[in-house]
């Protein structure tokens, strides 16, 4: 699972309202190297929560990304390096999503976040 | 004379996954009929959705991987520049759909998950390819979305209970710009499915009509209607 897919994933228990970022637990990740695609990067930009990103990249010991981010950086080669970096090429293989409202935790096993629900909660 | 045919076949079967290199399971569908239907279709399509040039492609209901795996073999001009989600509600499939997936040395988010639940809020308006081989043979309604390999056929009354569930959550995944395409049987009724989704603004076409001895099967392709498209699509409504 990719940042990218952590930051597009929300609880989808019944009732919770908001449910997102979800908190990530990451017992083992790999950092896989992408093609670097700046098109992609500044389509994407305006749909990712950055807090939600820079929080889960600081939990797979990534701590290059700023705090906050605004579209001017997408001029800059270096951020853009650093985005992709982030969201694209590393991928958690074991760990955890826990939703911040209720705590429920959907496990993550070979790298896919599982998000089905008991029958209690749909 | 002959050998442009071969090649030809050739051509096609580089730009589609390859049945050996399918991972299997007991528990999840392997590539069948309506499978190769779908794959078909989107082959047919492929010049069209190169101009299209989609983002972000989603499978909904991946099974064994072999059509997300085609879809991204055969856009794979266009390089790094395309991402991949695949879902389904069988956690081996999703499994399954990983291996294949790694097996060709491709990449797609795969997650577990009951259509695109968890996914469609973030991911509204952001997919310009939603791909759907859903379960639609008609079964008792119970059948609907059981354990294992049962969730993947096994489609309600006239086969259309996970169909008309999925609609809604396609138009929502949808970006304005966003193709459709789905695999339907007679038995669901086509003509009243794209009916429906006419009033939801959807102009729809037939890719692929395939009739076996079981089944008729067609693959439907969706798109927003009034929406520019890059062909000439706009004038050949179904209807």
């Amino acid at each position: 699972m990719r940042l990218l897919t952590h930051n597009m994933l929300s609880c989808n228990i019944k009732g919770v309202a908001d449910g997102f970022p979800l908190r990530l637990e990451a017992e083992k990740w790999a950092e896989k190297e992408v093609e670097l695609n700046p098109d992609f990067l500044r389509h994407i930009f305006p749909k990712i929560e950055w807090k939600a990103l820079a929080g889960a990249a600081q939990v797979v010991g990534y701590g290059e990304l700023p705090d906050e981010a605004d579209a001017t950086m997408l001029d800059s080669d270096d951020f853009l390096r650093r985005f992709h970096h982030a969201l694209l090429e590393i991928h958690v293989e074991e760990g955890a999503l826990v939703c911040p409202d209720t705590g429920r935790r959907f496990p993550i096993n070979k790298g896919i976040p599982n998000m089905l629900l008991h029958e209690d909660e749909v | 004379g002959a050998s442009i045919p071969w090649r030809a076949s050739l051509m096609k079967l580089s730009r589609t996954a390859k049945i050996g290199l399918v991972s299997c399971h007991p528990e999840v569908y392997e590539p069948c009929d309506d499978s190769f239907a779908l794959v078909d279709a989107l082959l047919a399509d492929r010049e069209h959705l190169i101009e299209h040039r989609p983002r972000l492609c989603m499978e909904l209901g991946c099974g064994s991987g072999y059509v997300i795996s085609s879809l991204a073999i055969m856009l794979g001009e266009l390089g790094c520049g395309v991402h991949y989600f695949a879902t389904d509600i069988n956690p081996d499939a999703a499994q399954v759909t990983r291996e294949t997936l790694e097996a060709h040395g491709l990449h797609a988010e795969v997650i577990s998950t009951d259509i695109a639940s968890g996914l469609q809020k973030r991911l509204a308006g952001m997919i310009d390819v939603v791909v759907v081989n859903p379960p639609y043979v008609p079964t008792p309604e119970e059948e609907v979305g059981c354990k294992g390999i049962t969730a993947s056929w096994a489609g309600g009354e006239n086969g259309r209970t996970v169909i008309d569930r999925i609609f809604p959550i396609a138009d929502e995944l949808l970006s304005e710009k966003g193709w459709l395409y789905m695999v339907t049987l007679t038995a669901n009724n086509p003509t009243q499915v794209c009916r429906m989704m006419k009033e939801k603004g959807y102009a729809s076409r037939i890719v692929v009509q395939r009739s076996t001895e079981e089944e008729s099967l067609h693959v439907i392709k969706f798109w927003r209607d009034g929406v520019i498209t890059n062909s000439a699509e706009g004038s050949d409504s179904w209807f």
